[in-house]
């Protein structure tokens, strides 16, 4: 996982309420080998017509926005089934961080194993960065140590988050970073192997 | 001070491997990492999306085994006809490559199924470490090393650390003392054993096979024994090497030479378990006592005697074990009482990572040559399909003349693959159809939807082929 210490990118705003997991990603792509191809089935629905042509009018679809960091979206977002792969389908799309008034549990939980960071802000705040994001100026800065995310024209907003969370995105530790720390040990133990049971080195 | 207790082969090897203690679980070096194109995918994409390196690519082997067709594996990745199939083993390709790691494609000699593979190229070391996104790799246990299966985020895990984060097993040891019956081996050993312990007597345990009929078993036999220790749910079975291991090993593509040999018989002679080592529990087997064995249900541990009959609901203890004896009757159609020799059969696979390596097609082609002299064939309307673990394996029968008797005696002589043991390629059975297989899972729908699977040794399938039903192989002998 890779750390999350601060981001500026392109807001995109989505001002939709109750966006699922099967909007964000629908169940066609989760047969797909590779978590990487995922962008092309993100919010499919919304994205494309009937007939695979995209939709002009979405948000994504806007020059502006097509290489948004940052989404800004309505209430209880991620809400649905629990698949991983709504995550992977946003991060894969170049989405690093998504800002709404609150979030569906499970959906948070998840953000939190593959290094995406959700937003709490207030409904005001919200609102503010979402008129903001439509206009000239779209880049929104996010800074996880202090906590808080400023809107274009400069605003300050603060977020609350648990802080083994917090400690854990800012270091970009999930399972295998975890065990990382003790890479260290990994190479001791390594050198003393190849010096016990050399025939193991260079298969 | 009191004495320290004894250690386990168990208890030698986890210690052997622990590079530190992290909340409560080890983090476990891993020595060998095997990989296939169905549980990797993902693992591959975490790695990348987490710009992430391959620690180990030198100890990493991947092959091509779970899904690919058991024909025309010449013609290569592309001509592959299941859509998904192709595209799993096209991403494997590319990640193998991007990665640096060793694979045995589809075709190549060298290729087959991963548990048969790692053994007869000598990547399987005692001593060692061994995991794979498989849960049969308990077969590697066979050599003295501690291998078990894993999940897609572990092996991501052990791609990029060469770790596993574990908490430690409880011992167990099973004995087979004495001398088997004619016509007995490793399969009816390891489906009596677990139709004594039952699918979930090895749960949380690691199991050491000791006694002096698994001293006696061939390096083969004690692969199908540890093979087979994931349906008694323990994850990992062992048996300590000894001069039949190191006598497999010697001269093997992977195994040192020279001086390094020597070096490394070493350090594998001391991987057993002491005498005073104490196991968290013990059974006793006398193999005398074994028949062969066959399963007469949907659950590994449904078995009987080939002299037995299928057994009657009423029969088990508690009343979930009875709906589900009333089921599997239903799914197998069968009916209880009734001799399992009258069961008769439509389909036979000899093959499987239980059951394909060069000693099982032998047992299955002595009984097909003995039909033979008696002018018998695979009976009328059973379709027998027999698939060698690996291309080696294949080379070798083929050498030997195992392939003409199996084709004079009315058997399929496939490509290597998983094939039927899970069906995942166009190898499937018919709802209804009733198969004799060497395989490990009889489980509804395994070998196909509906399909009804009766598992059993080599010998035993082939027996089953000629008569077209369940046969005692010991009128075949
Ligand atoms: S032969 Fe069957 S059990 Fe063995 S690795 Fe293949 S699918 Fe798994």
């Amino acid at each position: 996982m890779e750390a999350f210490t601060r981001l500026d990118a392109a807001a995109a705003p989505l001002p939709l309420a109750n966006i699922d997991t099967d909007q964000i990603i629908p169940k066609q792509f989760l047969k797909i080998v590779d978590r990487k191809g995922l962008a092309k089935g993100l919010f499919y629905d919304l994205r494309f017509d009937d007939d695979g042509r995209e939709r002009p009018d979405f948000v994504l679809n806007q020059p502006t926005y097509k290489g948004a960091g940052v989404l800004i979206a309505g209430d209880n977002f991620g809400c649905g089934s629990s698949r991983e792969h709504a995550p992977w389908a946003l991060m894969d799309f170049g989405i690093k961080a998504v800002v709404s008034t609150s979030f569906a549990d499970i959906f948070y939980n998840n953000c939190f194993q593959n290094g995406l960071l959700p937003v709490v802000l207030k409904a005001d705040e919200v609102r503010q960065l979402m008129d903001e994001a439509r206009g000239g100026n779209h880049v929104v800065s996010i800074d996880l140590e202090a906590q808080t995310v400023t809107s274009p024209s400069g605003a300050v907003f603060g977020f609350q988050i648990d802080p083994q969370r917090k400690a854990k995105m800012l270091k970009g530790l999930d399972a295998i970073g975890e065990t990382l720390e003790a890479a260290k040990d990994i190479d001791t133990y390594e050198m003393k192997r190849a010096l016990a049971q050399p025939w193991l080195e260079g298969a | 001070m009191p004495p320290m207790p004894g250690k386990t082969l168990y208890d030698k090897i986890w210690d052997a491997h622990v590079v530190a203690e992290q909340d409560g679980e080890a983090i476990l070096y891993i020595d060998l990492h095997l990989i296939h194109e169905v549980t990797t995918p993902q693992a591959f994409a975490g790695l990348r999306a987490n710009r992430r390196a391959v620690r180990r690519p030198d100890r990493t082997l991947a092959v091509a085994d779970h899904n690919i067709p058991t024909e025309g594996q010449g013609l290569g990745v592309d001509a592959v006809a299941d859509d998904e199939a192709r595209l799993q083993l096209q991403t494997l390709g590319r990640n193998v490559e991007d990665y640096g790691i060793e694979y045995f494609q589809m075709g190549d000699i060298r290729n087959g199924i991963v548990h048969v593979v790692g053994p007869e190229q000598g990547r399987t070391q005692p001593g060692m470490t061994i995991v794979c996104g498989d849960s049969h790799t308990s077969t590697h246990g066979a050599f003295g090393a501690l291998a078990h299966g894993i999940g897609t985020s572990e092996v991501e895990h052990v791609l990029a650390t060469q770790t596993l984060r574990q908490k430690k097993a409880k011992n167990f040891r099973i004995r087979i003392e004495g001398e088997p019956a004619p016509g007995v081996g490793a399969k009816d050993y390891a489906l009596a054993i677990i139709g004594e312990i039952g699918t979930a007597g090895g749960t949380g345990y690691v199991i050491e096979y000791a006694g002096s009929a698994v001293r006696a078993l061939s390096m083969e036999g004690r692969m199908t024994l540890c093979n087979l220790t994931i349906e008694g749910g323990a994850r990992a079975g062992l048996v300590a090497p000894d001069e039949t291991t190191f006598e497999y090993l010697k001269g093997r593509p992977s195994t040192p030479k020279g001086g390094a040999w020597e070096m490394a018989l070493g350090y594998w002679k001391s991987f057993f378990s002491d005498d005073d080592a104490v196991f968290d529990r013990e059974i006793v087997l006398d193999a005398a006592k074994i028949a062969p064995t066959v399963t007469w249900g949907t659950s590994p541990e449904d078995v009987v005697a080939v002299t037995g009959a299928v057994p009657a609901p009423e029969s088990f203890a508690t009343p979930d074990k009875r709906a589900s004896a009333e089921r599997a009757l239903g799914y197998m159609g069968l009916t209880a009482g009734q001799p399992i020799t009258e069961a008769k059969i439509d389909v036979v696979f000899i093959g499987s990572c239980t059951n394909s390596r060069i000693e099982d097609l032998r047992a299955a082609a002595k009984v097909a040559a003995k039909a033979l002299e008696g002018g018998r064939k695979v009976a009328d309307g059973v379709r027998a399909m027999v698939v060698p673990g690996s291309g080696l394996v294949r080379a070798q029968a083929e050498e030997e003349g195992l392939d003409a008797v199996f084709r004079t005696a009315g058997f399929e002589w496939r490509e290597p693959g998983c094939s039927m043991c899970l069906a995942m390629n166009p190898d499937k059975l018919e709802p209804g159809q009733r198969c004799a297989s060497t395989s490990n899972r009889n489980f509804e729908g395994r070998q196909g939807r509906g399909g009804r699977t009766h598992l059993m040794s080599p010998a035993m399938a082939a027996a089953a082929a000629i008569a077209g039903h369940i046969a005692d192989v010991r009128d075949f002998l």
